[in-house]
């Protein structure tokens, strides 16, 4: 390849390189900043430490490439995106690279997380740049060894050739180039030149998962492991007065039953700066010990507990009114106030408003939540499934009053996040029971404990108000009203805000006990159902056409430029171009109705469009168009999953995902009350991405939150209701449908 | 505690467990095949389907006592290394997001097509509709089940 000269860097400190004891080369960088100066490099493999490199690529004599991936895989792809981008710019045959998982190092480093669609953004520069000074070291020392300029020498498929034709290996030259200094500058490849990027590559750990290897938190062993079954309160609101634990104990796989709650309360009343992933009940808790989960399981049910109230035992009729009451009231913090909404509703012909619901919604990882935890005097050992291992180690030495770097973390593979693992409050559990029997356990949550004893997405209500004038829109004044906590940083400016001269946000909540937290594309995931269901409504009260009313917004928003914007409104208008044309838009067949949505969140640009037909009265999601622009796709194959993914489950969560609390306690614990979608409730996804050469952005978020609003706006079409109430199944007037 | 012999994958094992033990945590916690995953308990969502004499059959759901004399198959004895048509096709369409959920999917998928190799859209979209799948990678699952039908026909 021909390496272009458009972007090149300089700034090398993120970068080290060391020979390695065993041979070969080892390269150590930091994906998201500079390391310190003294940094220092592993000589051998096994002593990898992660302290100022988060991640190393190591290239043996053979010319193989081990690549150590940060980063938790949660099923967004990651393991296999990121080496892919290292091994584009370092030249090599994908089948030549292996992937390795790499530990938690517990000190000085940064965002080992997933969450946020953020992993391929942040990380694109980094390491293309990692991968391209690995290739420019290889290259030095060819032509050293040839005594030839290495502007001379090309690279294809981890081999270098000079300007006769001569040929060496990355093997043949990667001890000359472990003693060789890091070069300053590199030229990273052309995107037109790319070879691995672009390309369907499948899941690294495919061969492992279609014939059942151990691989998830689950599937983790160790020498002489107990696993243990906690018994939290039944209700939000409850704690632990007294237990009987004699029918447990008298069970043959049953070891020990212990209580737990003190480490946590002391946790949470003594430790200042608490983290955000904390979201800890202060009840005990009765942990029954057994040979195995079954016999944990088992023993738990023969618990008899007494619970007593704590706090308000609540109950989602409360939470409707709570929630609409501060819709009407005036106690709101502004969050954007563009002009002047209340003139400009004062001064309106028309004014449309509408109230929109959603409620709770539980996270429902096919893998239910669980850790490993040994805790000895030397040392704490925890591993298994968690997006924010950092904070997780973090807390667990506050919790058990250890040293940071007593901890030791190993991520395994997660069955799903969406969120839900971004709390580790079953990390903290599995080291608090561990420190309590001196010995390796397995915490494992059932169904029941994971739906019950949940994070969930908080219940959200929203008032959106819109004045027309001489046939315009006017003004926009969106009320948020929520359980828990608000939109935060930037979602205050997504569109259509810029888009409308008189524009305001305003949010308040109430506060619960029900734990709640983020779920995938946390806010957007309602906030755009509502407001495209609105826009649609809106349009055809203005009498407009609802794709040329959001074209006109957008070209607002290109003639007043706003800083405080992040989405592009070139870029909106290009894939809602993208989506009406792929979808026919308008020229369905007879009994096809269509729903269209557009969004912009995580830094990539979505339009949908649902097609659904009626079936014996019920409306039933064909097809979904879903035109992305999220610059770059690194990964086709898994890109194509995230997006079908990410529709689909949006389908399924606006139709169907119903959670609601009585007394504190929540009124679905298992999938015969809770419906997730299946396969025949499925639409096929089509989908069609933005040809360009931008920086890539997250796919993981982005898809979900347009979705509901296209449904909503296709049964509209179908039926004239206006859905503003989910789950719209329950909507529908009609029985809600199981299973 | 009683004594069980059972047949997986071509294999006798014997375990001591209560009879009530759930097949599923006999596999996974006493014999070590961790493929069969634990998802629900109550027969909802297939994440641990087995064959028993070639039928699909939810572990969670069948006890110990019951399993004997049977011929069990779970994920792990589909085939020798990963060869088996609808493993295959998982891998040609690169099904799996997270994965947890697949090797339930898998034996469905496999069960399913060992009774009827040449389905329609309809049928493969009614058989696989016990599994779910929490990353819904419904679109893909339904491909590959119809790859492996080719495959196999």
């Amino acid at each position: 390849m021909t390496p272009s000269k458009k972007i090149t860097f300089n700034r090398r400190s993120f970068l080290k390189s060391s020979a390695l004891a065993s041979g070969g080369i080892l390269i150590g960088f930091n994906l998201f900043n500079a390391c310190k100066p003294e940094a220092k490099m592993p000589v051998d493999i096994s002593q990898l430490n992660y302290n100022d490199f988060n991640a190393f690529i190591q290239i043996s004599d053979e010319g193989k490439v081990t690549i150590y991936s940060p980063n938790p895989e949660i099923g967004q792809g990651v393991k296999t995106s990121m080496p892919m981008i290292i091994a584009e710019e370092l030249d090599v045959a994908w089948q030549d690279v292996y992937v390795v998982q790499g530990k938690l190092d517990t000190k000085n480093y940064t965002r080992q997380v997933a969450g946020g669609s953020q992993s391929i953004r942040h990380g694109w520069k980094p390491l293309r740049e990692t991968g391209a000074t690995a290739r420019q070291m290889l290259i030095n020392a060819a032509a050293a060894k040839w005594g030839v300029d290495a502007s001379e020498c090309k690279t294809k498929n981890g081999v270098i050739t000079n300007a006769k034709g001569e040929t060496l290996s990355y093997g043949d030259v990667v001890k000359d180039a472990a003693l060789l200094e890091v070069p300053e500058k590199v030229t990273l490849k052309d995107v037109k030149d790319f070879t691995i990027i672009g390309k369907g590559k499948n899941n690294v750990d495919i061969d492992k998962l279609i014939t059942g290897k151990p691989l998830f938190g689950m599937d983790y062993k160790a020498e002489g492991m107990v696993y243990a079954s906690v018994l939290r309160p039944p209700a939000f609101g409850q704690v632990l007065e007294s237990f009987d634990d004699s029918a447990a104990r008298a069970l043959p796989g049953v070891i020990d039953v212990i209580t737990i709650g003190e480490k946590a309360r002391t946790y949470l009343s003594t430790v200042k700066k608490k983290s955000w992933t904390v979201q800890l009940s202060g009840s005990d808790k009765v942990v029954v010990i057994g040979k195995t989960t079954w016999d944990t399981i088992k023993g738990k049910k023969a618990i008899k507990a007494v619970w007593k109230n704590d706090s308000d035992l609540e109950s989602t009729e409360d939470h409707d009114k709570v929630l609409l009451d501060i819709l009407d009231g005036k106690k709101f913090k502004t969050r954007r106030k563009d002009g002047n909404v209340k003139k400009a509703f004062a001064n309106a012909d028309k004014v449309l408003e509408r109230v929109y619901e959603s409620p709770f919604l539980p996270h429902n990882t096919m893998e239910p939540m669980n850790f490993f935890a040994n805790v000895t005097p030397e040392k704490v050992h925890l591993v298994g499934p968690v997006q924010t291992p950092e904070e997780a180690a973090n807390v667990v030495s506050d919790l058990l009053g250890r040293n940071l770097e007593d901890i030791e973390l190993e991520m395994t593979r997660m069955g799903g996040g969406f969120g839900r693992r971004l709390y580790g409050d079953f990390v903290y559990e599995a080291a608090e029971i561990s420190s309590v029997i001196n010995k390796p356990v397995k915490m494992v949550s059932t169904r029941e404990d994971d739906m019950t004893t949940g994070v969930y997405r908080p219940a959200i209500k929203y008032k959106i108000a819109a004045s027309i004038k001489d046939g315009k829109l006017t003004g926009y004044h969106l009320k948020e009203a929520a359980v828990n906590s608000n939109m935060y940083g930037l979602i205050p400016n997504f569109f259509p805000a810029a888009a409308v001269e008189n524009f305001q946000v305003d949010t308040a909540n109430y506060k619960s006990n029900i734990t709640t937290g983020a779920w995938r594309a946390p806010y957007t995931n309602f906030l755009a159902s509502a407001e495209q269901t609105f826009f649609d409504e809106l349009a055809e009260v203005m009498g407009v056409d609802r794709i040329k009313l959001h074209m006109d917004l957008l070209d607002n928003v290109k003639k007043n430029p706003d800083p405080k914007i992040e989405y592009s409104p070139d870029r909106l208008q290009d894939v809602i171009k993208l989506a009406v044309e792929k979808s026919n838009w308008g020229n369905t067949a007879e009994g096809v109705y269509q729903g269209f949505s557009v969004y912009y969140c995580h830094n990539s640009h979505v339009a949908e469009v649902a097609d659904i037909v009626m079936e014996n009265g019920l409306p039933v999601v064909k097809k979904v168009t879903c035109a992305v622009d999220c610059g770059v796709v690194v990964n086709p194959l898994g890109a194509l999953n995230q997006i079908k993914g990410g529709v689909i489950d949006g389908i399924g969560h606006t139709m169907y995902g119903d959670f609601a609390f009585k007394d504190g306690i929540p009124q679905s614990n298992n999938f015969n009350s809770y419906q997730l979608i299946r396969m025949g409730q499925t639409p096929k996804v089509d989908v069609h991405f933005i040809e360009n050469d931008l920086d890539p952005t997250g796919l993981g978020e982005p898809t979900l939150p347009p979705i509901g609003a296209a449904v909503a706006n296709a049964i509209y079409a179908a039926t004239g209701k206006r859905l503003t109430k989910q789950p719209y199944i329950n909507n529908l007037n009609l029985d809600k449908v199981l299973g | 505690m009683p004594t069980f012999n059972l047949k997986i994958n071509n294999e006798t094992h014997t375990v001591e467990a209560d009879m009530d033990t759930p097949l599923l945590w006999v596999l996974r916690d006493k014999i070590n095949l961790v493929g069969t995953k634990f998802g629900c308990g109550i027969g909802q969502c297939g994440a641990c389907t087995i064959h028993v004499d070639g039928n699909a059959m939810r572990s969670c759901l069948l006890q110990v006592s019951q399993a004997e004399g049977m011929n069990i198959t779970t994920i792990e004895g589909l085939s020798k290394d990963g060869t088996h048509p609808v493993q295959q096709a998982w891998k040609d369409i690169d099904v799996p997001q997270c994965g947890y959920c697949q090797s339930g999917q898998i034996m469905t998928a496999s069960a399913f097509l060992g009774r009827n190799p040449n389905p329609s859209e309809e049928e493969i979209r009614n058989a696989m509709h016990g599994n779910i799948c929490r990353c819904a990678s419904y679109n893909s699952i339904e491909k590959a089940v119809k790859v492996a039908s080719e495959k196999l026909s």
